[in-house]
């Protein structure tokens, strides 16, 4: 509580906006007046008391497809965050523990995923697996487990060279009690920092996917493809298919906010 | 300067050897897919038939292996093999689209580069001032809003409301150079806005890095003016991260180009990659892909090689 008090105004402001953002995703279906795919009306509606912001292409309540998409899109953000997150931390950690060839093979196959830009790796892998969301999301956490598998190997480099896990090698620790107990916790705070970081580019990755209509696939509520699913309005001078852009930026600031502070604490604790 | 070019040299073979393993990406991941190809893009209700025709068609009677083989040899000169869902010649449908997207690339790097390093320059040397923070507050914004949004909002404004530009960038072999810099000119400037908030903050970066070091305090101390201190003490050695810089956000800007060519309908690359991706056409994908991961890779061995010869302690071996 103390931490949360002394944070400045910037991150106040990125927690709220967060914190605002996982409440409507949760309860989602308690918060939406209509169904996430239920026709209500004509296609285009204007704006007006019984649709707050009108309708979309195909006649739904935009208002309710923003709620469900705060749900989808950020929800499967998480969740491909995540396993990236699992993969590469735990990939990262045995190839510094191992070393020898199991770090050359590991790294020099993450050399090879880190030099191809992620947006043409990914489409390239969902030509090959075919656009879905289960798909993306695999595909994503793959491409992200490189710079995750980076970061948890250079840190884990500098926690096995110390005593105390020579100790519990010589005790006759397994690998497995080892990543867990001695090298985990003493990454885990570089790490934390790193998952709100990867969880923006993730964020911002499935947006534009599935606005190019490769990532969440139709009727799915998601923010990337409300955006392409109404663009036409925009020529019309409409600024309705800008709301959903707007809360992906909106989020990606607010995180940003959040992991600018703790960097600066991080930073600030150690010197 | 032997180790120099042993250096350079190796920096090259890597870079060859990625590519190469990129391009073999797509046949190992076909390999590695569960059941057939083919079965899974027809479905299950194919005849039999029909699913022999088509993995004649995508050559997947022969083994992997030598299916790679085989496009090597004739990618090396220059047949990419036939679209599926056009039937054309790989080669042929990206010829133009090749050009237009260099052309939309160079369009906005020309403005991009030299704006960003000397914001990038400004507020490193104003550093905390009023300017300083508006610029990185600016960029922060920018580098947090998907490519899309900021390309929606200059057509809102510059193109609805005020009726400057086009919305759509169609250009052909027909419209002549200024045209084509005034039909393309919200595309490139969306790119613009994008690179230039990653570019500034990294050369800031850089440079800041640079004045801290002590002998930058040293020659403070000794009474040299400002402007000698940045152009002959602090630029030499900030020049290899702004070298690597420049090089990392033309990479960036290459694969920008995709989303931003799909917003405006740009006949170039990335909506041609974007389409075949939707169709799974995998010879245009499979071409299409390994030029944006080639030139990825070109501009950051680029990048490699360039600080190295900027590097006076590597160039000159002890």
């Amino acid at each position: 509580m103390k931490t949360l008090k002394s944070a400045p105004p910037t991150a106040l402001l990125g927690m709220l906006i967060l914190a605002a953002v996982l409440v409507t995703g949760v309860f989602a279906p308690l918060l939406a007046p209509y169904g996430e795919t239920e026709i209500v009306g004509v296609e285009y509606e204007p704006w007006s008391a019984a649709f707050p912001l009108g309708t979309d292409n195909l006649g739904r309540d935009m208002l309710s497809r923003m709620i469900y998409g705060a749900r989808n899109t950020v929800g499967l953000a998480l969740l491909t965050t995540g396993i990236a997150f699992t993969a590469g931390a735990a990939l990262g950690m045995v190839a510094a523990l191992k070393g020898g060839w199991t770090d050359q093979i590991l790294s020099r196959v993450i050399d090879v995923l880190m030099a191809v830009p992620p947006l043409i790796l990914a489409l390239m892998l969902l030509a090959i697996v075919g656009p879905s969301i289960p798909n993306m999301v695999g595909v994503i956490a793959v491409i992200y487990i490189a710079p995750v598998f980076r970061l948890s190997r250079a840190a884990a480099m500098n926690v096995v060279s110390q005593d105390f896990i020579q100790a519990a090698q010589l005790r006759g620790e397994g690998t497995l009690w080892l990543l867990r107990r001695e090298v985990l916790p003493n990454i885990s705070s570089t790490l934390i920092a790193e998952f709100g970081l990867r969880f923006c580019f993730v964020f911002l990755f499935i947006a534009a996917l599935s606005f190019l209509g490769i990532g969440i696939q139709p009727p799915t509520a998601d923010w990337g493809s409300m955006v392409k699913e109404n663009a036409t309005l925009i020529t019309f001078g409409d600024i309705t298919p800008l709301i959903p852009a707007a809360a992906i930026a909106l989020l990606t600031i607010a995180i940003n906010f959040i992991v600018d502070w703790m960097l600066h604490r991080a930073s600030g604790l150690k010197s | 300067m032997p180790p120099l070019m042993k250096l350079i040299s190796s920096r090259l073979a890597l870079g060859a050897v990625t590519l190469l393993a990129v391009s073999a990406l797509m046949f190992v991941g076909i390999e590695l897919l569960p059941g057939d190809l083919a079965q899974q893009i027809l479905g299950q209700s194919a005849t039999p038939e029909t699913l022999a025709a088509f993995r004649a068609e995508l050559g997947l009677d022969q083994p992997a292996h030598l299916r790679y083989l085989d496009w090597l040899a004739a990618a090396a000169q220059g047949d990419f093999g036939t679209s599926m869902a056009s039937q054309r010649a790989v080669a042929d449908l990206l010829s133009t689209r090749l050009t237009n997207t260099m052309f939309l690339a160079c369009y906005a790097a020309v403005i991009a580069v030299p704006v960003a390093i000397l914001l990038g320059l400004l507020s490193a040397l104003w550093r905390n001032s009023l300017f300083d923070r508006s610029v990185n507050v600016g960029a922060l914004g920018a580098i947090s809003m998907p490519e899309f949004f900021v390309a929606y909002l200059l057509v809102l404004f510059l193109s609805i409301r005020m009726g400057w530009f086009p919305t759509l960038a169609r250009i052909d072999e027909a419209s002549s150079f200024g045209d084509a810099l005034y039909r393309s000119f919200l595309p490139a400037l969306t790119l613009i806005l994008v690179v230039i908030a990653h570019m500034m903050r990294m050369t800031r970066a850089a440079i800041i890095n640079v004045l801290a070091a002590p002998y930058i305090e040293m020659a403070r101390l000794k009474g040299v003016p400002r402007w000698r201190v940045i152009v002959l003490h602090a630029l030499p050695n900030a020049l290899a991260p702004i070298i690597n810089v420049v090089a990392l956000n033309l990479a960036y800007l290459i694969v920008g180009v995709v989303v931003v060519e799909v917003v405006f309908s740009y006949p170039g690359l990335g909506q041609l990659l974007v389409d075949a991706v939707a169709s799974r056409d995998f010879p245009v994908v499979q071409a299409v892909g390994l030029f944006f991961a080639g030139t990825y890779i070109t501009l950051n061995v680029l990048a490699d090689i360039l600080s190295i010869l900027s590097n006076p302690r590597l160039r000159h071996a002890r």
